[in-house]
Formats: C-alpha cells, sequence, structure tokens
C-alpha cells in the first residue's frame, strides 16, 4: 500500500476580523511533493488563508498542521521549514546574486559551506555562472523571477508558498518558470501556488477554488471539468466564481 | 490619420553614469477613431514608457506622435485637457472618499459629475453604495472601478489604460473588458496595455510588444491568421515527460506547455501515426492530440524566437 503523507492539513480554519468572516472553515489536505493550485477571486480569502498557513496568522478557530507543525503553537517551526515568494519582487536589488543568496539562506542558519556548494549548483542551474557577481537589480525580469523561486527553495523547505509567481512575465519565462516548479516538486517539495493565469491552472496535481471565505471546490483539472461540465479551467473559475462585490 | 499616431517613438533611460536603456526602440501605429487598441505584451517591453510619452509626462528622445491632431510635445497642453489616463499603479487620493475624488477630478477639468454622469453611470453605479468610503479602503475591484469613473469624468476623447487588469482575477477581467466594450460604443477611442495574451482577443487591433518593440501589428485574427505552421495539441499520461519528449521528435520545430495540452509547432508536415508510435516508444499511454488552432500566445511565443 501507498502512504502518502500530508504535509498540510486543515480542519475548519477560519479567520474573523470583527464580524466579518475572511477565510470561513476551510478543511483540505496537501499531500507531499504535489503541485497544489490555490485559486478565487480577489477577495475571496486567498491571502488571509496563506498568511495563517505560513504562521503569520494566529487563526481565530480550527486546527491545522503545517509540515506536522501546530499552527498556533509552533509558527517559529513552520516558518522554518517554509519557503516564500511574494508576488513583489522581494530580493535585494543593490545586492549581487551571491549575496542574495548568502543573505537569505544566512537568515535560513544554513552552514556556509552548504551555501558555497548550491550556490555553485543554483549559479549552473539558471545557467547564471558567469552574472553570480552583478547586481539583482540589473538583470532582466524574467531572470529575476527565477531566481527569486531558487532562492525561496534555496534552503531546501517542505513547502513552498508562491503568491502570484508569474504576474507580468512574458509567455517563454512562464513557462521555464514551470519547469522549475516541476524540478522542485520532483524533490519532493510540496508547491502551494495562486495565480491568475486560468492555463496555469492545468499545471496543478489538485486546485482548490475559494469563494467568499470558503473552498467551494477541489479535485484536479480534468476532475473539476467534468464536474462542472466544461472544457477548460477558465470556464470552471467563471461558473464558481462570478460573485458580487 | 489616425486619432493616436506613433512615429517612430524613442525613449532612452539613463541607468548609469554611462549606461542608457533603450525602453522604447522606434515604434510607429496609427490608432482610428473610436479603435479599442491593445498594447500587449510582458513587462519592459515599453508599453507605460508609450502611455507616458502620449499623455505628456515623459519627452520622447526621438519621433514624434500626435493625439487627437495634437503633437505630445508641443501642445501638451490641449492633450492634457483631451485624455483621461488610468497609470498602471492606483494613482487617486487614498485619504479622500469615493465620491470627493470624482468631484476633484471632474472640478479640475472644469465640468461636473452631473454633466457627464451619463458616461460613468454603468460603471460608478457598481461603487456607489460605498461613496463615502476612502478610496484608499476600497477592495481592488472597487478602486480600478473609481479610477476608471475619474479617468473619464471630463469626456477624454482618447482613454489611456495601462495594465487595467494586471493582478486582477479572471472574473473582474472579463468584467472590465465588458466595461470597455461599452465605452468603446459612445465613440471613445481606447488605448490599452496587458500582459494577458487572452485579451488580445477582445481588441480591435493589437501590437505585440516585446523589449521596447513592436513584434507585430493587426486584428487578432489576422495575426493568428498569419501563423505559418500547424500546430498539434498533445496530451498523454505524463505531461511532463511527454514535452521533454516532444522536444526530442525531428518535425518539433517548438514545443511548449499550454494548459491541459502541450502545444507542437510542426517543421514540414504532420504525421500522426508516426508521432503516435514515436510517443509510443517512449513508454507513454492514453495519447490523444488534435490539430489545434494558433492564438496570440502561440504567436507571441513564436515571434519572441525569431
Amino acid at each position: 500500500m501507498m502512504i502518502t503523507e500530508k504535509i498540510i492539513s486543515t480542519q475548519k480554519l477560519t479567520k474573523r476580523f470583527g464580524d466579518f468572516t475572511a477565510v470561513d472553515a476551510i478543511s483540505f489536505e496537501v499531500e507531499k511533493g504535489e503541485v497544489f493550485g490555490f485559486l478565487g477571486a480577489n477577495g475571496a480569502g486567498k491571502t488571509t488563508a496563506m498568511r495563517m498557513l505560513c504562521g503569520l496568522s494566529l487563526p481565530t478557530s480550527g486546527v491545522a498542521k503545517i509540515a506536522g507543525f501546530d499552527i498556533y503553537k509552533q509558527t517559529e517551526r513552520i516558518k522554518g521549514s517554509i519557503g516564500y515568494m511574494s508576488q513583489k519582487f522581494s530580493l535585494y536589488e543593490d545586492l549581487t546574486i551571491k549575496e542574495n543568496i548568502r543573505f537569505y539562506a544566512g537568515i535560513y542558519g544554513k552552514s556556509d559551506s552548504f551555501i558555497k556548494e548550491k550556490t555553485n549548483f543554483l549559479l549552473a542551474r539558471l545557467h547564471l555562472e558567469k552574472e553570480g557577481n552583478k547586481l539583482v537589480g540589473s538583470l532582466p525580469l524574467g531572470w529575476k523571477q527565477k531566481l527569486s523561486f531558487s532562492v525561496a527553495i534555496f534552503h531546501e523547505p517542505q513547502i513552498v508558498f508562491l503568491d502570484e509567481p508569474t504576474g507580468g512575465v512574458d509567455p517563454v519565462t512562464r513557462r521555464e518558470f514551470w519547469n522549475l516548479i516541476y524540478e522542485a516538486a520532483a524533490t519532493g517539495i510540496t508547491i502551494f501556488v495562486t495565480t491568475h493565469y486560468m492555463d496555469e491552472a492545468e499545471y496543478c496535481n489538485r486546485v482548490s477554488i475559494m469563494v467568499n471565505g470558503k473552498i467551494e471546490a477541489l479535485d484536479t483539472p480534468s476532475a473539476l471539468k467534468k464536474t462542472y461540465g466544461a472544457s477548460t479551467m477558465d470556464e470552471v473559475f467563471l461558473k464558481l466564481a462570478r460573485n458580487p462585490g | 490619420m489616425g486619432t493616436v499616431t506613433a512615429n517612430n517613438l524613442i525613449k532612452y533611460y539613463k541607468t548609469g553614469k554611462n549606461e542608457t536603456v533603450e525602453a522604447v526602440k522606434g515604434i510607429s501605429f496609427d490608432i482610428n477613431k473610436g479603435e479599442l487598441f491593445g498594447l500587449i505584451g510582458p513587462d519592459g517591453a515599453g508599453k507605460t514608457s508609450l502611455f507616458r510619452m502620449f499623455t505628456t509626462l515623459l519627452l520622447p528622445d526621438g519621433g514624434s506622435g500626435l493625439v487627437d491632431g495634437s503633437d505630445i510635445v508641443k501642445d501638451y497642453k490641449a492633450i492634457r485637457k483631451k485624455v483621461g489616463y488610468m497609470p498602471g499603479r492606483f494613482s487617486l487620493y487614498q485619504d479622500l472618499s469615493v465620491e470627493e475624488n470624482l468631484e476633484f477630478f471632474a472640478t479640475i477639468f472644469n465640468t461636473t459629475v452631473r454633466e457627464n454622469y451619463d458616461l460613468i453611470k454603468d460603471i460608478y453605479v457598481q461603487i456607489e453604495p460605498f461613496k463615502k468610503r476612502r478610496a484608499g479602503k476600497l477592495s481592488g475591484g472597487m478602486k480600478q472601478k473609481l479610477a476608471l469613473s475619474c479617468a473619464l469624468i471630463h469626456r477624454p476623447v482618447v482613454l489611456f489604460l495601462d495594465e487595467p487588469t494586471t493582478g486582477v482575477d479572471a472574473v473582474s477581467r472579463k468584467e472590465f473588458w465588458e466595461m470597455l466594450q461599452r465605452l468603446k460604443e459612445q465613440g471613445i477611442t481606447i488605448l490599452v496595455s496587458t500582459p494577458y495574451m487572452d485579451e488580445a482577443a477582445l481588441c480591435d487591433r493589437v501590437a505585440l510588444m516585446q523589449n521596447g518593440e513592436t513584434l507585430s501589428i493587426g486584428t487578432p485574427k489576422a495575426i493568428t491568421g498569419a501563423f505559418p505552421q500547424t500546430i498539434l495539441a498533445i496530451k498523454a499520461e505524463k505531461m511532463f515527460s511527454l514535452l521533454h519528449d516532444l522536444h526530442e521528435w525531428k518535425e518539433a520545430e517548438d514545443s511548449y506547455a499550454f494548459g491541459e495540452y502541450h502545444h507542437v509547432v510542426i517543421r514540414n508536415r504532420v504525421n500522426e501515426e508516426e508521432l503516435k508510435s514515436f510517443l509510443q516508444n517512449k513508454g507513454h499511454s492514453k495519447v490523444e492530440m488534435y490539430e489545434a488552432t494558433p492564438n496570440i500566445e502561440d504567436c507571441f511565443l513564436r515571434l519572441m524566437k525569431t
């Protein structure tokens, strides 16, 4: 029998702000090594939910374990076990590529020898061997995005959270970026990704769609299309997410 | 002569002592009156620089431009009166309420909200219930509607919209484009930019842009119709290794992920049977394929690589 490991599991996870319920009792599980798409309209509660899963915001009620750690009591352990890439480019433009890697890996407490060895490997993988001492600010946008992702998984986290990683990126780079995602998933890193590109929803193993704080649907892209009688994920999304406000 | 004309427009930026970046490398196009014209391209294509030159916020370093017959350098005062501009970044007053922002922009242009209310009615009614709320406290979708209302309140001849749908979900994007269609019916010329390739199909004509240059200009149909090769859409059980194997097929000029399927651009001729057996030998199962109609993203990918 195959035993699947749940790397994220939540039961009735809820977050209220005053009398507004931003995340309304969501229960779901993500398996180790899965590419999990977390979709929803603006204001559906995705960011609030992600902040809780990353240990940045305490839930109002419900339970959750992230990489085996409790979402209330072990938020620091959670932060050490995950990587995060925000939609805003967050590497230091006035540091070089190597300095950025050194800085972020240092924050996660990685040893000098680990950093040195892995930096060379990473630069080779991204074909940036000659650019290691260049300022990040001077790189083209596509390279910045790929570098951001590589930095987010440099400390070998169990899960990486990607918040709209491909916004504004050209179609070639977008595909190269997804290749990096698949490679990371193949090494066992769980990918938790939000996107507004519905073709990218197809690249996920499973997809959840949030509407008004609730998870309205969760399944593989092909099963979702079947359930909602749709030919594309775009149609599924429009059917589910078209709600007032 | 069109309503918006770019004639070999050039823009440089200084990035260091002796370094410059050429953001716009001699772009020319001609937008007709009442046309909905899209600038389609990723970040760094030069879209925002073009908008800033047309709205007289930046001086070109070469070439010339006209907006409704006025020169973008000499006649900047005239242009400012007759264009509406919605920048990529939300730029209304966050600490003024919804209705205060709208009144402010109407007053600046010597008009009143009442005089042009018919133009913004469709859009504004959706945010009117929140008219006392400060703009900074609005949701993303509502901010976008307020910004569009403010850009329209003086009944501009040309509307410039810089990435109005970036970071916006698929539902709100669809609604926004429906609003643009209605504005177009009122005779307003619209220049809109977007990094979403699928939105190109909603424009009358588009310019595909990359690194300060136009790759192609035309109606979406003409651009996709000019795609010179056959594209096969293929899926199988193991999509990731399928893509890897497709790269090795001799007839594949290019292959890339395309949502549920992969797209393969065929070099010379299609032989589906040959491809099927090639993939079976590689161990693929549940192989499905059909001849796909090229869309704008296929064209963009091709133009980027040539």
